[in-house]
């Protein structure tokens, strides 16, 4: 193939910085609780796939480095979202059981 | 990375991601929303595939795309009363000029950086047959620690999800 179609560390980093964008404005823009949860997921999710990328391209390995740690990275954030998401969503529930709504804009309870 | 096939994957998965992540904020429903960031997981599988990580991939599916829509699709139903529509925050262009900045910042960064990355035959040769026996002896060798501490993180945040929701009868809470 032609030199300047290969796909390169650079392509997946740029994907990667664009998700993580995305995730940031709809963490910060969204009303609902369970939609900012969704910006936090796909900003974990972009700093998965720029960790598998260096994992691919990554020069270190022929030297001697320990292969595919970025991959075991990925598995902790993995677990790490999980748990985030199980906590998170069950204080989405307790909050409307209280208020009625899951509007962060409405939850100023500790307004001074 | 640079037989045709691997190219065309790569440009039609992040098309698929970045499209369904821009569905998740223009969306107007929020259930909708919730199916575009399936999408939008099943897509970054895909990509990982790209990368020959085949057992981060699987993962992907089963733990974004599996379980936490799930939940979501769970917290979205336990919450009837609350608006449904995927409205926005007085605060959409700070996080606009945010999220705008962050994505420009990171690309330019990676961009610019020279990077010493393996191409053409060392990639080839670099690629792993299957990554799941490595990634097995990492997480039991070098980094077991790390992985219990992730194993009692992951067991006190389901105990303290269920002790939150966890609705307690009339005659204990009085």
């Amino acid at each position: 193939m032609i030199e300047g179609l290969s796909v390169t560390l650079a392509h997946y980093l740029v994907v990667s910085a664009v998700i993580f964008g995305l995730g940031t404005v709809i963490a910060l823009s969204k009303r609902n609780a369970v939609a900012v949860l969704m910006g936090v997921e796909l900003m974990l999710n972009a700093v998965n796939l720029t960790l598998i990328a260096f994992s691919r391209f990554s020069s270190a390995f022929a030297q001697g480095e320990e292969p595919l740690a970025g991959h075991v990275f990925v598995v902790f954030v993995l677990t790490v979202a999980a748990a985030e998401a199980a906590v998170a969503l069950a204080m989405a529930v307790l909050v409307y059981r209280h208020r009625e709504t899951v509007d962060l804009d409405r939850i100023n309870l500790l307004r001074g | 990375m640079e037989s045709p096939g691997i190219i065309l994957a790569f440009w039609i998965l992040s098309a698929i991601t970045v499209g369904g992540c821009l569905m998740v904020l223009i969306a107007r429903n929020l259930l909708h929303a919730l199916v575009f960031l399936v999408l939008a997981f099943l897509g970054m599988a895909g990509l990982f595939l790209t990368l020959s990580a085949d057992f981060i991939a699987v993962a992907q599916i089963l733990i974004y795309a599996g379980s936490i829509a799930v939940l979501m699709v769970f917290a979205i139903m336990l919450t009837p009363l609350a608006a449904r529509d995927n409205s926005n925050s007085l605060y959409v262009l700070p996080a606009l000029a945010a999220g705008f900045g962050v994505a420009a910042l990171i690309a330019l960064v990676a961009v610019v950086t020279p990077w010493h990355e393996l191409r053409g035959e060392a990639l080839q040769a670099n690629a792993p047959v299957t990554t799941v026996a490595v990634i097995g002896d990492l997480l039991l060798g070098r980094y077991v620690l790390p992985f219990e501490v992730a194993s009692i993180l992951l067991l006190f945040a389901l105990l303290g999800a269920i002790v939150l929701v966890h609705e307690r009868s009339r005659e204990d809470s009085r």
